[in-house]
């Protein structure tokens, strides 16, 4: 085996991490410069985004547990002897001086969180509406298109994809973010105003998925 | 961000802060709860497990040292409870899931191909895969983990990582081609 081969071959071991957006950059880039160059990995690498999208799909469809174990999660610890209080770690007391310009209570730190969360899909909603709003004549007093009405794909952009590629993405297909990102970093993405027949939507996705921008996308209501 | 947020928790969860513990709880048990769930096949079993996790989660934070993302502790965590009550009790294993694959895998794989598309088929291969190439591939397409997160919640170095994986996503292929399915690879 050549040493060219045995490079290949490690690439080839990185594509499942490079399409879920785990790499750093380095192996990321390395990843897409051999994806470029090489079609039959970049025909392996649309397996392996099948792949990421059924085990996605797969968990999602798994809910969630009952209020059940929480109950008795508590009711355990309440069962617990008390302890005394200890000091913190220094990787503790660094993220605690950082957090102390989060809320203070405990019980707001959720919604902190999904605050942050709300505040980053904002960053590319108000993107998207600057981009959409050159041109053509629009009425202040509505949106152009009611919530819940359109076609629809579930998009994780790729982990080496910039802002300015996402905005230029967006720009282009003329797209709008409508919820997310979730916890796996998908945002839920308006592709048209009116609703598409399914084989029109998949062809869509089909295409989106070669876009370097998307590390991943699928077709959802 | 949430890294360090929830490393702060594990501190106060240390000290005995059940509010900290709420919120770590609410951040993080669904996708624990899958994870188990995953492995052991059984919804009842995996929330009892998950109570199990979150119990050592309160009762060792004082023992967190912060070498790995609190999201892999748990995790390690929950696969080890996962793996003990599969040693436990072994027919978690056949359920519904399984049981459905199994009447499919009957089918003439012409006759099943053209009762689901190729998305449903490679769900349904997938959880016909062994615990140990379930595991690897939910928790790297999933969970989103590293090679080296991997190899920490499996407890495995970080060649066989990559290696399991290649190996979980070929036998992926075999399975599909028993349903009609040539994917060309490997």
């Amino acid at each position: 085996m050549t040493s060219e081969h045995k490079e290949a071959d490690g690439i080839e071991e990185l594509l499942p991490w490079h399409a879920a957006g785990t790499l750093d950059r380095r192996d990321a880039e390395r990843v897409e410069a051999a994806l470029k160059r090489d079609p039959e990995l970049a025909r392996r690498f649309e397996m392996v985004r099948d792949e990421l999208g059924a085990t996605i799909q797969l968990n999602e469809t798994l809910g969630a547990p009952s209020a059940r174990a929480m109950t008795d999660l508590f009711a355990k610890i309440d069962a617990e002897p008390k302890r005394a209080p200890r000091g913190l770690g220094l990787s503790a007391r660094i993220a605690e001086f950082f957090g102390g310009f989060t809320p203070r209570a405990m019980a707001y730190a959720s919604a902190a969180a999904v605050l942050a969360i709300v505040l980053q899909a904002g960053v590319i909603g108000v993107m998207v509406t600057k981009s959409g709003s050159g041109g053509s004549y629009e009425t202040a007093s509505a949106p152009t298109t009611a919530p819940g009405v359109g076609a629809f794909t579930i998009i994780r952009f790729a982990p080496q994809a910039t802002m300015d590629d996402i905005t230029k993405f967006m720009e282009m297909n003329k797209f709008n973010v409508v919820a997310g990102p979730t916890a796996g970093g998908l945002y839920k993405v308006r592709v048209g105003d009116a609703s598409l027949p399914s084989s029109d939507l998949n062809a869509l996705v089909k295409k989106l998925q070669s876009d370097k921008v998307v590390g991943f996308v699928a077709p959802t209501r | 961000m949430q890294t360090s947020s929830d490393e702060v928790l594990i501190s106060r969860i240390a000290n005995g802060d059940r509010l900290a513990m709420q919120v770590l709880f609410a951040r993080h048990h669904v996708r624990v709860y899958r994870f188990v769930l995953r492995l052991v096949r059984n919804e009842a079993t995996a929330e009892d497990l998950i109570s199990e996790v979150f119990l050592d989660v309160w009762r060792q934070a004082a023992k967190f040292e912060g070498r790995s993302a609190v999201s892999t502790w748990m995790l390690s965590i929950a696969r080890f409870k996962a793996l003990s009550a599969l040693r436990r009790k072994p027919e978690y294993e056949l359920d519904e899931e399984t049981a459905e694959a199994i009447e499919d895998h009957s089918d003439d794989p012409e006759v099943t191909l053209a009762k689901k598309d190729k998305a449903a088929l490679l769900r349904e291969a997938m959880s016909a895969l062994s615990v140990e190439h379930r595991e690897v591939i939910d928790l790297v397409y999933y969970h989103e983990k590293s090679v080296e997160e991997v190899a920490r919640i499996v407890d495995i170095p970080e060649a066989t990582v990559k290696t399991r994986m290649f190996y979980a996503r070929k036998k992926l292929s075999e399975l599909l081609k028993e349903r009609g399915i040539d994917r060309g690879w490997p």
